[in-house]
């Protein structure tokens, strides 16, 4: 065995690049739960593709046939309805994760020096996995595929002098039709995916040029030993691959639960709508987009202008970018920030599940002044952010890792 | 031959140059992809006007018709909901229809030809979604001042009964009279203007 590595290691640097991403690859020993879910982003990825590859077969990316042909793989594909259901509590499912790695973020100050290009190409993830599941959505060709659709590339047009053009442009037609499920077919399982597997890539590499933060927010590499060897990191393998494998262990068994018994999720991961062949001549009375975008969808319709609207849901997600430089408190875990920190962040988390409960209502007046409410807090946050961070009262930050007993 | 700071300066020169030209190369090379992205002749010649029969539309009620995959409403009002369009209400963005969102032959404020036919439409002016016909006043749901109208359920615009959008609304305009005129008493082309236009 070791005669043939060697063979294979004169070649192609196997080895080597085992030792330097995995068994010598120094992690901190302080992961806790909030470090799972990066591990399983990826892991959600690699199912989407593999799902994704196994419903092209049967899929059909034309007008007249898409509703049925998703029907079909429903009913009559062998195991068609499991790797559906897999496909589309996936997407779900990748998002809930994806909130919760940025949340990490939030909380231990990930997103800090010297990691702001590792956040910014987490971002871009996040904003190409939005367009990803967006036109993956109309594929169904359901009626809330097509009039989510309608809305979504209408928001385009609300852009001044090119705004039309540029809508007519990305649907390929005066309306949504076939020539769009068309292209956004190729978009949803060629060129999306291959961009996102880029910026994977990206930031994988840039996470192990800088190394992995912490729930103390302690740069271990600034520690080390005569060997050069960080004193609180331990190899990511095999310790912290056993632990992402016991993680991966849960989230499967809640994952497949979902597959198996509530895939539609009450109508939450798959809309009651979507089962009625898409109609273009009709709007179905309660149009929402599926829970994962309702936050941003909230705060387009908490503002009365259309322009305005669209150009403050575009903000929401802009803003986060340069969040590296809007927090400007040198402390980066929460452990060791101020209150007001603590409360502002609160208030953030609030306002987003705020929204993404208004996002998902029908427009009342109430629910109208709840988003507009959600929205200044959500903005708030920021500008809050961004004149209190360097004024902070912070507690002092230990010089090793802590550790539960 | 010997690199003298003379031919540094040109090689320097050349690169830059080459650079540039690939550059701009790159980007006319970019043109015929994203040309075949916007409408084919195909999409573009789909687009013609149709005929629609109008005298099975009891009043009070309307028909759906798709003209270029749009939804087109005929709506027949009756002499109550005729005698409801207010001339100058305050309570609409744009009552006088000043915005060109109609053809010249929709600029009264019943925004038709005739008061008792009105073809809008059917795509609200702020996202695209096909509002819902509200004809009855004081609706539990739009409230008792409701007046009748269409209501858009994905945002909340409200319009008038000529499909004027009330003040404060999402949607950014009133909802748009497609070109059309009457072949005769029971015919209306929709896509096309009448010959006295």
């Amino acid at each position: 065995m070791s005669k043939f590595m060697a063979w294979i290691d004169q070649r192609l640097p196997v080895s080597s690049f085992f030792r330097n991403h995995l068994s010598k690859y120094y992690a901190p020993k302080n992961f806790n739960f909030f470090y799972y879910f990066g591990g399983l982003a990826l892991f959600i990825f690699i199912l989407q593709i593999v799902t994704g590859i196994f419903l092209t077969i049967n899929y059909k990316p034309d007008a007249a046939q898409a509703f049925a042909s998703v029907e079909y793989i429903m009913r009559d594909v062998n195991y068609g309805w499991l790797i559906r259901y897999l496909h589309s509590t996936g997407a779900s499912f990748f998002f809930l994760v994806i909130y919760l790695h940025m949340f990490r973020a939030l909380l231990y100050g990930s997103f800090k020096k010297p990691r702001e290009l590792l956040w910014i190409f987490g971002m871009l993830i996040f904003v190409l996995l939005i367009a990803e599941a967006f036109m993956g959505y109309l594929l169904p060709w359901g009626q809330m595929s097509y009039w989510g659709a309608q809305v979504i590339i209408s928001l385009f047009g609300a852009i001044p002098f090119f705004g039309e053009s540029l809508a007519l442009w990305i649907r390929g037609d005066y309306v949504v039709s076939d020539v769009t499920l068309n292209r956004f077919f190729a978009f949803h399982v060629i060129a999306l995916p291959l961009l996102l597997f880029a910026l994977i890539y990206l930031h994988l590499a840039a996470l192990h040029t800088v190394g992995s933060n912490n729930p103390d927010g302690i740069e271990i590499k600034e520690m080390k030993d005569s060997e050069g060897i960080p004193r609180d990191g331990i190899p990511f393998h095999p310790y912290y691959t056993v632990k992402d494998i016991y993680g991966l262990m849960v989230f499967l068994t809640i994952f497949m639960f979902i597959v198996f018994f509530l895939p539609e999720f009450g109508g939450y991961f798959l809309e009651k709508d979507n089962f009625v062949p898409a109609n273009p001549l009709k709007t179905p009375e309660h149009i929402v987009p599926l829970w994962y975008l309702t936050p941003f969808y909230g705060i387009l319709r908490a503002i009365p202008d259309k322009l305005g609207g669209v150009l403050a849901m575009g903000l929401a997600i802009l803003v986060l970018f340069i969040l590296p430089w809007i927090d400007r408190c040198p402390v980066k875990s929460i452990r060791y920030r101020s209150v007001s920190y603590k409360i502002l962040l609160t208030l953030f988390i609030i306002s987003f599940i705020g929204l993404g409960y208004t996002g998902m209502q029908t427009p009342t007046t109430i629910i109208t002044w709840m988003g507009r409410l959600f929205t200044l807090i959500y903005f708030g946050f920021f500008i809050a952010l961004y004149y209190m961070s360097p004024n902070e009262k912070t507690k002092e930050v230990p010089e090793r890792v802590q550790m539960d007993e | 031959m010997k690199e003298s700071e003379n031919t540094s300066g040109r090689r320097k020169f050349l690169r830059n140059l080459s650079q540039v030209m690939g550059g701009i190369g790159a980007v006319f090379a970019l043109i015929p992809f994203l040309s075949s992205m916007s409408p084919s002749e195909k999409t573009k010649t789909a687009a013609a006007p149709v005929e629609i029969d109008i005298s099975k539309i009891q009043p009070g009620t309307f028909k759906v018709v798709a003209w270029r995959g749009k939804p087109v409403w005929i709506v027949r009002r009756t002499d109550e909901m005729i005698s409801n369009i207010k001339d100058n209400n305050n309570i609409l963005s744009d009552p006088e229809s000043s915005k060109e969102h109609q053809p010249i032959y929709a600029k009264n404020k019943y925004r038709s030809i005739k008061p008792e036919y009105l073809v809008l439409l059917g795509i609200c002016t702020h996202l695209g979604c096909s509002p819902t016909y509200k004809p009855d006043n004081k609706s539990t749901e739009l409230g008792l001042d409701w007046e009748g109208g269409f209501f858009c359920p994905c945002h909340g615009s409200k319009f008038d009964l000529s499909g004027r959008v009330y003040k404060g609304m999402p949607a950014p305009h009133n909802l748009e009279v497609p070109p059309h005129h009457y072949m005769s008493d029971n015919i209306i082309v929709i896509g096309q203007d009448g010959e006295d236009v």
